[in-house]
């Protein structure tokens, strides 16, 4: 592919700076109150271990050049006041669902559909940890340790740490409708850390859809453990509330013939860390995650950073990052994909696509594109583009009687369609598109 | 319907002279034809009628029914009844031919003055022009262009016209790369939409697409001028004999 990348920056890896001073960190962990964990305990030990080693990232670490962690490392996030009225994002409202309520991280059962639904069970964290062993003790914590190497994830590690809730998901059949996570916001200065376990078995399908309001400052995780042949659809959509700040974390373990696809739509934000770290551990499975940003500077700061990890350990196995940036007004994207192939990993068939739509000349787009193949029998390619609207198009829209700014959303749903394609759903497909086009046809004119 | 006058235009960035002073009439309801070889500024009429950025009127006027075109936006020419037929029409992934078309049509009609079509009025309209032009119900639903062969990507552009009901429209080399069959197709759908109040400007290198929409006055174009007008036999002249007598002539 191409590179007609403007203004796309790519860097070499470089050393690490020094981390962040030691009290930090425990300043960090004294402003929150840390679970002792029952069959997570020793996950928990363990990964405060590694957090206490690598330390809170600084500006100058590989990873973190292009994102400030500052406002991540602050003890506390600065409050955001909480509508009178909180409303949930309209999507996925008229969909036949399992629907699980979280208020600042914590699980509404009152508010929650019944847990119980054939082909699956699904239990708290919160509840679950009281006791000693669980199903879930040999994920918790683990994928997210084994996915520390080469990079450091210290926020990972955090979370692992101190996640009180989440849920514990063991999926056996094929359940009839997707379960959907819908988070919700109470106090103005909500710090909320949740993690999520999923075990797919043989051949078990979920669609797993997470929107909603998260507090002033989150990290959320998932760890899903996909089985030979196991499906998971993941859908995240978090609903705008411009000044939050978002750190969120997909560690996937996927075995053969399994498939994972995950999208994840971005929607304002202050600052926004989304990283997702697959690895491919059997034959013939697959892995599509995407991710589409929508980014206007005029409502206040905006940077939004994509972070992937894949490592392909099995033969012939696909997998695919399609992340498409549309920003204004001086918004910033950040995308860091790196596909890793490891020796024996024959007829990996491996794409990396990062693409940015600049909309005026005060935004950016920084991308470290990389590609790390031990085997010698493989596809992998990489691009990565930054670029205008397209003004042939809009000339041809405009020619049709379609007024500048509604042929600017066209063009832009035009440039984000290729990420909206790995939604394999139609339906879900659609629904993530008409709310696109809303925040498009709110913001002409910006 | 259609008048220009003293055209002087140039490219913005290179600051070129394209038209040197072109005059054109085209009175409501008749076809012209503007034939010409490469590089004498037919498709640069069309775009500077269309308002396509990148060109600078330096002098002279054009006018739909009185109208100035010259200052108005791309969309306020199509409301204003203009149409054109793009001789490479453009690919847009993910916006669906039937959603584009659909909002064209009625912000054109909200720019006139006129309600609205409804989904459903609009969907009964479309399938019946669809099926006059031979085109098939699932291309509506794709997306604008995408996967399109060449045939119908124009029958695409002659669809448009129908739904928009244009007074002026300009055909920048329709036929160029169509093979006849496919021109047939396009040329009858044209003909259908001959009507006394509806004009067409047809740009073209050869004279088979004449064959098939026969105009009532040709003209010959050469450096930005119109350099000869004349009946259908004009454009004959052109295919037996080629354009260097004509242009010799022309002086």
């Amino acid at each position: 592919m191409s590179d007609t990348a403007v203004q796309t920056k790519e860097v070499t890896p470089q050393v690490s700076g020094a981390p962040v001073a030691a009290d930090a960190l425990q300043t960090r962990l004294d402003a929150m109150r840390l679970p002792a964990g029952g069959f997570t305990a020793a996950a928990r030990a363990d990964a405060l271990r590694r957090l206490r080693d690598m330390g809170l990232p600084g500006p100058r670490d590989e990873y973190w050049r292009f994102t400030n962690p500052r406002d991540f490392n602050a003890p506390a996030p600065a409050p955001i006041s909480v509508p009178e009225k909180m409303q949930d994002s309209p999507l996925f409202q008229d969909l036949d669902r399992l629907k699980l309520i979280f208020v600042d991280g914590e699980f509404d059962a009152a508010a929650s559909d019944s847990l119980a639904h054939e082909g699956i069970e699904i239990e708290m964290l919160a509840q679950a940890d009281e006791v000693a062993d669980h199903w879930a003790k040999g994920i918790y914590g683990s994928l997210e340790a084994a996915g520390q190497k080469p990079v450091n994830r210290p926020f990972a590690a955090l979370n692992t740490v101190a996640s009180r809730d989440g849920m514990l998901i063991r999926v056996t059949g094929k359940p009839s409708k997707p379960v959907h996570i819908v988070h919700r916001r109470a106090s103005e200065d909500a710090d909320v850390t949740w993690h999520h376990v999923i075990r797919a078995e043989e051949g078990a399908e979920l669609t797993l859809l997470e929107t909603g309001m998260v507090g002033a400052r989150s990290n959320g995780m998932i760890e899903a453990d996909l089985a030979r042949g196991a499906k998971l659809n993941y859908i995240g959509a978090r609903q705008a509330v411009h000044q939050k700040l978002e750190l969120s974390h997909i560690f996937a373990r996927v075995e053969s013939e399994a498939q994972l696809k995950a999208f994840v739509l971005s929607v304002n934000g202050t600052l926004m860390r989304h990283e997702t770290i697959v690895d491919i551990v059997g034959d013939d499975a697959l892995a599509h995650v995407a991710g589409a940003v929508l980014g206007d500077g005029n409502d206040g700061p905006f940077h939004h950073d994509d972070t992937i990890f894949i490592t392909h350990g099995g033969l012939r196995c696909e997998s695919r990052q399609v992340y498409k940036k549309v920003l204004k007004n001086g918004a910033e994207g950040v995308f860091q994909g790196k596909i890793l192939v490891k020796p024996g990993a024959q007829k990996t068939d491996g794409y990396q696509i990062s693409q940015a739509l600049l909309l005026d000349e005060h935004s950016q787009f920084l991308a470290k594109p990389e590609l790390e193949i031990y085997a010698d029998d493989v596809v992998c390619s990489h691009g990565s583009t930054t670029g205008a609207i397209d003004e042939t198009a809009l000339f041809y829209l405009r020619s049709r009687g379609v007024p500048k700014e509604r042929a600017i959303v066209f063009l832009v749903l035009s440039f984000l369609a290729d990420a909206l394609e790995e939604i394999e759903d139609e339906d879900l497909r659609g629904q993530i598109s008409d709310r696109l086009e809303a925040w498009l046809t709110r913001h002409e004119n910006q | 319907m259609l008048k220009i006058n003293n055209l002087h235009v140039k490219l913005e960035e290179e600051d070129k002279q394209i038209l040197k002073g072109l005059s054109l009439e085209v009175p409501a309801g008749q076809v012209h034809a503007v034939m010409g070889p490469n590089g004498s500024g037919k498709s640069t009429l069309s775009y500077v009628l269309s308002g396509r950025d990148g060109y600078e009127v330096t002098e002279g006027e054009a006018t739909l029914d009185g109208n100035d075109l010259l200052d108005m936006e791309p969309e306020e020419r199509a409301a204003a009844g203009l149409f054109l037929a793009f001789q490479y029409p453009v690919e847009i992934p993910g916006v669906g031919n039937m959603t584009f078309l659909r909002t064209a049509v009625n912000a054109q009609r909200k720019a006139r003055g006129v309600a609205e079509m409804s989904s459903a009025e609009f969907l009964k309209a479309i399938r019946a022009k669809a099926s006059e032009l031979q085109i098939d119900a699932e291309m509506l639903k794709r997306p604008v262009n995408v996967g399109f062969s060449g045939g119908e990507k124009k029958r695409n552009e002659i669809l448009q016209m129908a739904m928009l009901e244009p007074r002026m429209c300009i055909m920048d080399e329709t036929d160029s790369g169509l093979d006849v069959d496919a021109m047939r197709l396009v040329a009858d759908g044209v003909n259908a939409l001959r009507s006394p109040d509806r004009s067409f400007l047809v740009i073209t290198h050869y004279q088979r697409l004449l064959n098939h929409i026969q105009p009532d006055v040709v003209h010959i174009m050469s450096n930005g001028r119109i350099v000869k007008s004349g009946g259908p036999e004009l454009a004959l002249q052109v295919e037996e004999e080629g354009y260097g007598d004509l242009l010799a002539e022309a002086g």
